[in-house]
């Protein structure tokens, strides 16, 4: 067995198991910083004086989902919400280091963050369709907002919309309010919205937190299969979703990054004493 | 004990009827105001009154019609001088208030607010009416813009931070640049409120005198050119008030009708139907 | 590395490249924009204040402080003491604020913790009329209705009850500075009432909740738990009343007879600092006339803003932290 890694997120030397991973046709295995869609080189992330994220490394890799685990205050929505400059968006908020886009610093201070959002996506916590708007405008908010002309609007929506499973429950009433759908109607919503962007990576913040367990079920079947298209980062407290939903796991404590690889192995044999903890419950 | 408790039932009750009383004193002179205006006023109402400028002193009839137009103007002008500028510098208000730039404005713009309107008026009669050697309606709408200023600027930056910050994160998180989320999704979700404020800001301004005495002064000819001193229906019916004109005491009361018409209209409209229409959703 | 990946970083513009626009652009020239009106803001005041200094400053090389002592304003003579008008305004206010701070606090009290739930928003609403309605056409009302009854009926009543105190002595004819004193209270009330609303609803449900199941009676509650820790916020508004009394021109204007006299009898006319400033300035005499009335607007300036200051300073005392502490 490998020493217990310091700092996870580079490719670790040879186990067993590994070996046998190189075997396997599929690909589920660690991506390193040069071939991740995108990766945080470094990151620091502060709120005013006092740091939220300390010093991370860690790839996300493309078409995987990876789940960010933690207890509270460890850092996990920073972190996510760093990696689409909606961190900043809070007064007094900062970032030093670097997140990488397809090789491009989105951090770098000529760039507009408008840009980066577009292709890193995000859905929050809470389901937050504009209240205002039928369900059909919330799907092309996006663009809309943004000034843009839609063509083939009616195809965009019905597109994003059977993307998330939402299309055969509300075709008859995409006129209606965006809230007056249940809950967990609204958080598919939300994904569709943040799809008709056609980003590269979404983000999502606790997606099912306000959800109940039907609804969970659908968001979490719903992501088998977006992650044959897109690079997903989900944050979650809860570690039997984790479990289900991604193929790879970072662990967070206290701003660190502590633990990152493949989501069996961290829940299965996990090289950190503080990942063992948490995992089996001595906090959290 | 019976006795002690019996008393300060006595004083509570009292206490009660007093605040009552209180209650019943205040509203006294309103209605009394708006019994007698109405009386006196409706009489004065007449199609010259309307269409007719003022005769010369001394001669009875004539009418308003160029402070009618005038205070129209005045206040057309003032808005497109301050409704802008205090929406913008609100919007500045709600997202930068919390550093210190933002608290000095907020300060400012509060402490403006309660500056005397005749001292706004004096402020640009030194500045507007000096350097152009007149009186104006330019210089009428600037000083009633300046009394506008503050509390659009505070209207909208408490009804912008009044929209849940859950909206604003949705549309910065699609990728909408932050000045078209502050535009298009916080303002407009916060546009009733803020044309609450704007209307009472208007009624307020457009029954102010004292602001206008010495920039748009007054005009007895029809006057719509904003270079040139222009009549209003507050000052006008000062002047008249004044007089010892009864002919002049009529159209007073008469002009005092169609302004407080005016303003208790857009009072009524800003608190009631604006919010009915838009609140929903 | 996908080579067809979208840039982040925007293309520029040789004149977004000029003014070091970095990230969106869009975002910076609107931040920019609203800046300039927040600044104007502030610039404006400034002016103001500035702008007004300069005007009273002939009269105060001439006059010094003594200009505010002085007791006798000559335009003819070239003098120009403001003391008459300062008495004026000072009094007419002291006096609204007599009439009307009872009436506010009663009214506060009333639509915050008396009055049946339903009928606060209306009977609120309209004592904010009341304070919709324009300082000219109080002034109106003044001259044809109350300075009438004042002459007919409250003077003589006054006289005959209260004669032997020099304050309801003398002739009366309606205008005069009770006139003023009523008129001024009238449009105070609104402004009083209303922060002192605001102070009563910032103190916490729990502590009148409290005295009440100690057995209070509904004002006992008031007295002993609202009252107290309002107090700063409620002298805050009683101040807003203040500084809204002192710059109030038209409707006093229009009653209080504009003569500048000091006398101690409510029924003599007087003449206030906004009042001569509306009379005099149009049609000012000479340089010194002129910067004399720009004075007693700048002292009018001044002094409000200051009120206004301290004022706002009591009732956020009151929003942020209790007053007091004892029971």
């Amino acid at each position: 067995m490998s020493e217990p890694a310091r700092n996870p997120g580079v490719r670790l030397t040879e186990t067993q198991d590994d070996a046998k991973d190189r075997s396997r046709p599929r690909t589920e295995k660690l991506d390193d910083a040069r071939t991740a869609k995108m990766s945080a080189e470094g990151l620091w992330a502060f709120y005013g004086e006092s740091p939220a994220l300390r010093g991370i490394d860690l790839p996300i890799a493309d078409k995987q989902v990876t789940a960010v685990i933690g207890p509270s205050g460890s850092g996990k929505s920073t972190f996510i919400r760093s990696l689409n400059r909606m961190h900043e968006v809070v007064p007094d908020a900062r970032v030093t280091g670097r997140v990488l886009l397809d090789g491009q610093d989105i951090y770098h201070p000529e760039v507009d963050p408008v840009l980066v959002r577009r292709r890193v996506g995000m859905v929050f916590q809470r389901p937050n369709p504009f209240p205002t708007l039928s369900i059909r405008d919330n799907v092309l908010a996006g663009k809309k907002l943004d000034g843009e002309d839609v063509p083939r609007a009616d195809e965009l929506v019905e597109r994003t919309l059977r993307q998330v499973a939402l299309w055969d429950e509300v075709k008859d009433v995409l006129e209606r309010a965006g809230t007056s759908l249940s809950v967990g109607q609204q958080q598919r919503l939300c994904i569709a919205r943040a799809l008709a962007l056609e980003p590269e990576v979404l983000l999502m913040d606790e997606p099912c937190s306000a959800l109940d367990p039907i609804a969970t079920v659908r968001v979490e079947e719903l992501l088998h299969e977006l992650r044959e298209r897109y690079a997903i980062v989900v944050v979650t407290h809860n570690m039997q979703q984790a479990a289900r939903v991604a193929n790879l796991t970072a662990f967070f404590y206290m701003g660190e990054l502590v633990e990152y690889d493949r989501t069996d192995v961290v829940f299965m044999r996990p090289k950190e004493r503080r990942t063992e903890d948490y995992i089996t419950g001595r906090f959290g | 004990m019976r006795d002690r408790f019996f008393r300060r039932r006595l004083v509570d009750r009292t206490v009660r009827g007093a605040c009552l009383l209180a209650m019943l004193l205040a509203l006294v002179p309103l209605v009394s105001v708006l019994w007698f205006v109405t009386l006196r006023g409706i009489g004065g109402l007449s199609w010259s009154f309307f269409s007719e400028l003022p005769r010369p002193v001394g001669e009875t009839g004539g009418g308003m019609a160029n402070a009618l137009l005038g205070t129209l103007e005045l206040v057309g002008l003032a808005c497109l001088f301050g409704i802008p500028a205090g929406v913008l510098a609100g919007i500045h208000l709600s997202t930068f208030g919390h550093s210190r730039f933002g608290r000095f404005v907020r300060f400012a713009a509060d402490v403006m607010s309660g500056v005397p309107s005749i001292a706004v008026g004096l402020f640009v009669y030194a500045v507007v009416v000096t350097t152009s050697r007149s009186f104006s309606g330019f210089a009428g709408a600037i000083a009633l813009a300046i009394l506008m200023l503050p509390t659009v600027a505070r209207t909208t930056e408490e009804l912008l931070k009044l929209v849940p910050e859950a909206l604003r994160e949705a549309a910065l998180g699609l990728g909408v640049p932050k000045w078209r989320t502050t535009l298009f999704v916080v303002l407009r979700t916060a546009a009733p409120g803020v044309v609450t404020g704007i209307m009472l800001a208007v009624a307020r301004a457009s029954g102010e005198t004292a602001p206008l005495l010495f920039t748009a002064f007054n005009n007895r000819f029809w006057s719509t050119d904003p270079s040139e001193p222009m009549a209003s229906l507050p000052v006008t019916i000062y002047a008249y008030a004044v007089s010892p004109y009864e002919d002049w005491h009529r159209q007073a009361w008469a002009a005092a009708l169609v302004l407080v018409a005016l303003v208790l209209v857009l009072n009524v409209l800003a608190r009631f139907v604006v919010r009915r229409r838009w609140g929903l959703g | 590395m996908d080579g067809t990946a979208s840039p982040l970083i925007r293309a520029r513009s040789p004149v977004a490249r000029l003014l070091g626009i970095k990230g969106n652009p869009g975002d910076a020239l609107f931040d920019r924009l609203t800046g300039f009106f927040a600044l104007f803001l502030v610039v404006l005041l400034a002016a103001m204040a500035v702008a007004m200094a300069k005007s009273a400053m002939p009269t105060f090389r001439t006059f010094g402080f003594g200009f505010v002592t002085g007791a006798i304003w000559d335009p003819l003579r070239q003098t120009f003491g403001a003391l008459p008008f300062v008495y004026g305004t000072v009094v007419s206010s002291v006096l609204a604020l007599v009439l009307a701070v009872p009436v506010s606090l009663g009214v506060a009290i009333y639509l915050s913790e008396l009055a049946p739930l339903r009928l606060r928003q209306p009977l609120g609403f309209l004592v904010e009329l009341l304070a919709a309605v324009p300082s000219v056409v109080y002034g109106l009302w003044g001259v044809f209705v109350l300075a009438p009854w004042l002459r007919s009926s409250v003077e003589p009543a006054l006289a005959r009850t209260l004669g032997f105190l020099p304050l309801f002595q003398g002739p009366h004819q309606g205008f005069g500075m009770l006139a003023g004193g009523i008129v001024l209270a009238i449009m105070v009330v609104p402004t009083v009432s209303s922060v002192s609303r605001e102070v009563l609803s910032a103190v916490p449900h729990s502590l009148r909740e409290g005295a009440l199941a100690l057995g209070a009676t509904r004002w006992e509650a008031v007295r002993l738990a609202v009252l107290p820790y309002a107090r700063s916020g409620l002298v805050g508004a009683v101040l807003l009343g203040l500084g809204r009394a002192l710059g109030e021109t038209m409707a006093v204007t229009m009653v209080i007879g504009n003569r500048a006299e000091i006398s101690s009898s409510l029924f003599a006319p007087s003449y206030t600092m906004a009042s001569v400033l509306a009379n005099e300035f149009t049609e000012a005499t000479g340089e010194l006339h002129l910067s004399a009335l720009a004075e007693i607007g700048f002292l009018l300036f001044v002094v409000t803003v200051l009120l206004n200051v301290i004022a706002r300073l009591l009732v956020g005392k009151t929003r942020r932290e209790p007053d007091g502490g004892r029971a």
